[in-house]
């Protein structure tokens, strides 16, 4: 029984036997639980497999004391947060101050609705699904300049502004990437973007602006999620931790959750677009092959991706230094958005004469 | 140039500095106030060239202090020490900071350790101690019971 | 809204801003105090505040003798700590006029070479974790570590080492020690390259290093800078060869200059350091004479009525120890002319108009350590 068939039962029982009012408000329910449980666990694991990535680069163990080879590590960290008093400095402006990272975490809890988690799981199939993503996305710069302006901090204020300057920036050449892939399929729904790789995915169907756009969304998507080398709005050795400086206790660990979370989403936006989301791996003709590769769930193929894709994104952090703030700018400004426009033309040269398959 | 050449070459401009030969570098005693005219002349006479001041320390002799300036030329590799004797009471000296610009902290380390006062200098305050630290810690007669452990 | 409270305020009729980094802060490496006044990201003036770690050690030698005082310099430049030993045992020898035996000599010169490998291993991964990267740091502290583990074995101690005596070293080197330097020199040649691979041919670390923190070669001069500082400006200045002690006379190595200024310059001055540390410790340690150790002296030491100034070169550029002495037991005057008090006072010069991110990353190349500064 795949998850499909299971959510299928569940709608389909829940407004037989309630009205649908009810039942829909009991869907938005279990949605919402199911989000919240997804949001602990994605973060439990992706700082765990931060850490080992890390440790594993560093010729260091990692956590190894907790639970068996130091599984249980994030957990006894999130338990300490949890307890931690929620300082609020004196002289912050408070309501600020404390609305921030709500807002961080909810924009990245938003962000999740349409998101493909295996074949036929999806919160809201919405029609301009990638359109949202970008929209919603670029919201939580919101949260992190007020965080910055709220917290009465120099450094605070110095790593929201570089967050603000590179977010708005880097926003510019995710979405033109995102839309070289938009042009290819001639949808914006997400479901109709996974289907239009049925015979092979988009980055290895051999279409060069598509795999020029991979390499600037990347990109793009590391520097969105302020990770080394564009980490510029934390920048241990400048600002000591940027904006989150004065954050202490649960605030701070919303501020770190919704890091890991959006790497998250962007990994999985990534993995949807360039390949194929929860579409297994197929190759042309060789029916034995791709019929073993259908038998492997979808839910695997989606999550092995987007780990695949968070694997890289953390390989970055750990192997790279960070840029300048002008070089940051400049590279956006002067390279990749350049780039990114041509890539646009030629993919719609293409589109328009009908040369992509 | 050799260090007799130097020493010649001092002995005959500034006849009645004392030159002493003895001990490892060439040494010249010169009064404090003609120190800020001294240095320039060290600096930019052109077989001289000393343009590397590469220690500056104060030493208290109990009745009066005395400046001690390493200087070196990094084209001709010759050194020299300069030094100066200067009033317990009140010491004044003029400052070597807009000459080699080195001196500028090592002087704000010799006012606070030992009082001197520089003419001149940009930017005279205290650098390591605490701004309203009294007496100068590395005279000899320096008293704190509080932080000096007697041997 | 306007508070009396908000610290997020400009000098007045400017749009400057005063941020203090440090004391604690994770770029200063220690306790370093530094008052910039920035416009936006751009650095106006930089005003160092010292002295959080001042422990006037000078004052303190003042009352030890001459054989104890040599041991309070290892606190000083702890990275570095044999070599700041060794320039006050040259000090007393000089003043004492002792006779070091050759074999000591070889074994202070291996120290030396390899804390200045140590020294620079840590440096080399600090300034890299100053721009961002982290993990070269920790590939840093494995070698360092193998290092440490050498000098554990002969002197007891793997920081502050305090090996030295006057006339000569405390023990005899280790039995093992010999083959213990040369699998670490084996094992460092290939790692030195991975280095090279890692950090110096990164693009963004270039252009992080490439045209900033620039000081000119008459200003390294005037500024006082010695040590790496200087060199990546093309000052010809180290001591081991201008001013030979010990063996380096009869040692074949040469003097890295760079002549950019800026502070890949000096990033490049500091790598090819350590291909001569390397090559200076190959050349001698094959080769350590037998005989003393120790050269023969009385058991209380008394200069005669003098000036007497030593100098070596530890990893960030020249200590000079100026000892005046009355005759007496204890030295009348110590100064310690340490080579990051000159080289720090040049930090304002090199970072004036340049991005806040620079400032980390000049600070790095400089390898700042703050006890040294501070004394």
């Amino acid at each position: 029984m795949s998850f499909e068939t299971l959510a299928n039962w569940v709608h389909n029982w829940l407004y037989e036997t309630l009205h649908p009012t009810v039942a829909l408000l009991v869907e938005f329910a279990i949605v919402g639980v199911l989000i919240i449980g997804l949001f602990a666990v994605l973060g439990l694991v992706l700082v765990m497999m931060e850490r080992k990535v890390s440790s594993w680069m560093q010729l260091r163990l990692g956590p190894n004391r907790i639970g068996p080879w130091g599984w249980f590590q994030t957990v006894a960290d999130t338990l300490k947060l949890i307890v931690k008093e929620g300082m609020t400095p004196n002289n912050v402006d408070k309501l600020l101050f404390n609305m921030a990272p709500m807002l961080v975490i909810v924009v990245s809890m938003v962000i999740m609705a349409p998101i493909m988690f295996a074949k036929g799981i999806q919160i809201w199939d919405i029609n301009i699904g990638v359109l949202f993503v970008a929209a919603v996305s670029s919201l939580s710069i919101i949260g992190v300049l007020m965080a910055g302006w709220a917290s009465n901090n120099k450094y605070s204020l110095l790593g929201a502004m570089r967050s603000g300057a590179q977010i708005v920036s880097y926003e510019l050449s995710a979405g033109l990437s995102i839309l070289v892939i938009v042009v290819l399929t001639g949808s914006l729904k997400m479901s109709d973007i996974v289907m239009a790789q049925a015979d092979g995915w988009w980055l290895f169907k051999g279409h060069v602006p598509a795999i020029i756009a991979f390499v600037i969304f990347i990109i793009a998507a590391t520097a969105e999620t302020n990770r080394a080398p564009f980490d510029l709005a934390e920048a241990e050795s400048e600002l000591t931790a940027g904006f989150h400086t004065e954050y202490s206790g649960m605030k701070f660990a919303l501020f770190f959750l919704a890091e890991y979370v959006n790497i998250f989403v962007v990994c999985a936006i990534g993995a949807t677009l360039f390949l194929g989301g929860w579409m297994p791996f197929h190759i042309g003709n060789w029916e034995g092959f791709n019929h073993v590769m259908d038998y492997i769930p979808s839910s695997v193929w989606f999550f092995g991706k987007t780990f695949l894709l968070i694997f890289v994104i953390m390989w970055f952090r750990w192997t790279f230094p960070r840029l300048r703030i002008d070089q940051l700018l400049s590279l956006e400004w002067k390279y990749l958005l350049p780039i990114s426009m041509f890539n646009i033309l030629l993919v719609t040269i293409i589109a328009l004469a009908g040369w992509h398959f | 140039m050799t260090r007799e050449e130097l020493k010649q070459l001092l002995t005959e401009r500034f006849p009645d500095n004392a030159v002493d030969d003895a001990g490892q570098f060439l040494q010249i005693q010169v009064p404090a106030s003609q120190w800020g005219s001294f240095a320039l002349f060290l600096r930019d006479t052109a077989e001289l060239q000393f343009d590397f001041l590469f220690c500056l320390t104060c030493v208290d002799w109990l009745k009066h202090l005395t400046m001690v300036y390493h200087l070196r030329s990094t084209d001709y590799r010759h050194e020299l020490v300069v030094k100066c004797q200067l009033d317990r009471e009140q010491p004044v000296i003029a400052t070597a900071a807009h000459t080699w610009r080195t001196a500028e902290f090592h002087e704000r380390e010799v006012y606070e350790l030992f009082g001197v006062q520089f003419e001149g200098h940009p930017d005279l305050r205290r650098l390591i101690l605490p701004d309203e630290w009294e007496g100068w810690p590395l005279r000899k007669d320096y008293e704190d019971p509080v932080n000096m452990i007697k041997l | 809204m306007y508070r009396e409270t908000d610290i997020i305020q400009t000098i007045p009729g400017t749009d400057e801003m005063v941020i203090n980094v440090g004391p604690q802060h994770p770029s200063t490496h220690g306790v370093l105090h530094l008052v910039i006044t920035i416009d936006g990201e751009t650095v106006k003036k930089v005003e160092p505040h010292l002295g959080y770690i001042h422990r006037s050690i000078e004052k303190m030698c003042e009352s030890l003798s001459y054989r104890q005082f040599i041991y309070t310099t290892s606190r000083m430049d702890y990275l570095s700590a044999h070599i700041n030993n060794h320039a006050c045992a040259l000090a007393v020898e000089q003043a004492m006029g002792i006779e070091v035996p050759l074999r000591a000599q070889y074994i202070r010169v291996v120290m030396d070479e390899l804390t200045r490998i140590a020294s620079h291993c840590l440096w080399w991964g600090s300034v890299a974790m100053d721009c961002g990267a982290v993990t070269p740091f920790f590939l840093a502290f494995r070698e360092r570590e193998m290092i440490n583990t050498i000098m554990e074995e002969t002197c007891g101690a793997r920081l502050t080492m305090n090996y030295m005596v006057p006339g000569g070293v405390m023990f005899d080197l280790h039995p093992n020690f010999q083959r213990d330097a040369k699998a670490f020199l084996a094992h460092f040649r290939s790692k030195i390259d991975e280095y090279d691979e890692l950090v110096t041919g990164n693009i963004i670390f270039q252009n992080r290093l490439k045209g900033t923190g620039f000081i000119s070669k008459a200003d390294a001069i005037s500024y006082g800078c010695t040590g790496p500082t200087a060199r990546g400006s093309g000052v010809s200045c180290d001591v081991r060869k201008w001013y030979p002690y010990e063996v380096y006379q009869q040692v074949q190595f040469d003097e890295i200059l760079e002549t950019a200024g800026d502070s890949y310059a000096r990033y490049l001055v500091r790598l090819a350091e350590l291909r001569q540390s390397m090559s200076i410790i190959e050349q001698l340690i094959d080769n350590i004479p037998t005989g003393d150790f120790q050269a023969k002296t009385k058991a209380v030491l008394k200069p005669p009525k003098g000036e007497f100034y030593s100098r070596v070169e530890t990893a960030r550029g020249e200590l000079g120890v100026y000892i005046v002495s009355e005759g007496g037991t204890t030295p009348y005057r110590i100064k310690f002319r340490s080579p990051g008090f000159s080289n720090l006072s040049a930090l304002d010069h090199m970072v004036r108009g340049q991005k806040l991110g620079d400032l980390v990353a000049v600070m790095g190349t400089l390898d700042l350590v703050i006890p040294d500064i501070d004394r």
